[in-house]
């Protein structure tokens, strides 16, 4: 199964990635853009293939190592 | 006093600790490689700055679930000492040796210089050689050195005398002018519950000899031989 996996920022946690992007998009001349926020996007094949369980293992490798769970959430979308 | 150094790949600071252990305590550390699962008996276990694994996903995030760590872990449960500096802070926060994480500089640069800290408690064997209250100076060179923790779990680390160093400035003041990266409540290191584990982002090991141009450092490599010797 293919499973993509987004990467983000906790609410109210500070992100100066964000605020520089959007510094720079306001240079650009792009106006009226607020609260950007930069997360990571990861993509990885899983051998198995019941959702279920690939859910739950894909979760724990979050908990484990993808994420850090004091300052992000994570998001994971299977497709068979 | 016998210690060991974990040497993780993108490692850069293991020699500079090993230099500064092995002069106050008169015996050679040991160099542990990463992918080694035990380690040799050692009453101090040194985590070191660099860039382990390039600080890819998160910085110390993989070197965190290096074979190594498992026994480093397990040793510190058992009462052996970490030294945890810059790179080793952020891999001893990612394994659960301490709480909070380590982020990107809120200013987003590289900072590397020289900083003043205010050591916050001499009640440790790391830091008895120092008073509480003194403003010391080491370097500092890193980019993910904003230290991040809930506001309930800085009240607890404050509360439980926590807290080792803070950025201040030369009266021992804390601004955010002497904070070099935005870290919450301007802390530079902390230790765990029982004080047998310091993190800082800060290098003790590379002002620890005059011919590095300051001693400051050693202050607290020459505390830990009189306390573990």
């Amino acid at each position: 199964m293919k499973a993509r996996i987004h990467i983000t920022l906790k609410n109210g946690v500070l992100d100066p990635q964000g605020k520089a992007i959007q510094s720079s998009l306001g240079a650009l001349g792009f106006f009226g853009i607020e609260n950007v926020r930069q997360g990571k996007y990861i993509e990885l094949d899983i051998a198995q293939s019941d959702p279920a369980k690939a859910k739950a293992e894909l979760s724990h490798m979050c908990e484990k190592l993808l994420a850090n769970t004091v300052i992000e959430n994570y998001a994971i979308d299977l497709e068979a | 006093m016998k210690t060991a150094v974990i040497v993780f790949p993108g490692s850069n600071c293991d020699r500079d600790i090993k230099v500064a252990l092995e002069a106050a305590t008169g015996t050679p550390s040991a160099m542990v490689w990463h992918a080694d699962r035990t380690l040799p008996e050692c009453d101090l276990i040194a985590l070191p700055g660099g860039f382990s694994y390039g600080d890819y996903l998160r910085s110390g995030a993989i070197a965190a679930n290096s074979p190594i760590m498992r026994a480093v872990v397990d040793a510190a449960k058992h009462g052996v000492r970490v030294l945890a500096i810059c790179n080793g802070f952020q891999v001893a926060t990612e394994s659960g040796l301490l709480p909070g994480v380590l982020m990107p500089n809120a200013s987003l640069k590289f900072v590397c210089k020289d900083v003043l800290l205010r050591v916050e408690t001499a009640e440790s064997e790391f830091t008895r050689n120092y008073s509480q209250g003194e403003v010391v100076r080491m370097p500092i060179a890193h980019r993910d050195g904003n230290y991040f923790a809930q506001g309930d779990e800085l009240d607890s680390l404050e509360g439980d005398g926590l807290v080792a160093f803070r950025y201040c400035d030369e009266r021992g003041q804390l601004s955010d002018d002497s904070n070099p990266n935005g870290s919450a409540r301007n802390i530079a290191g902390i230790f765990n519950k029982e004080r047998t584990i310091l993190g800082m982002m800060p290098h003790p090991e590379r002002l620890a000899d005059t011919c590095l141009g300051g001693t400051d450092g050693k202050t607290m490599f020459d505390g830990l031989v009189t306390a573990l010797a």
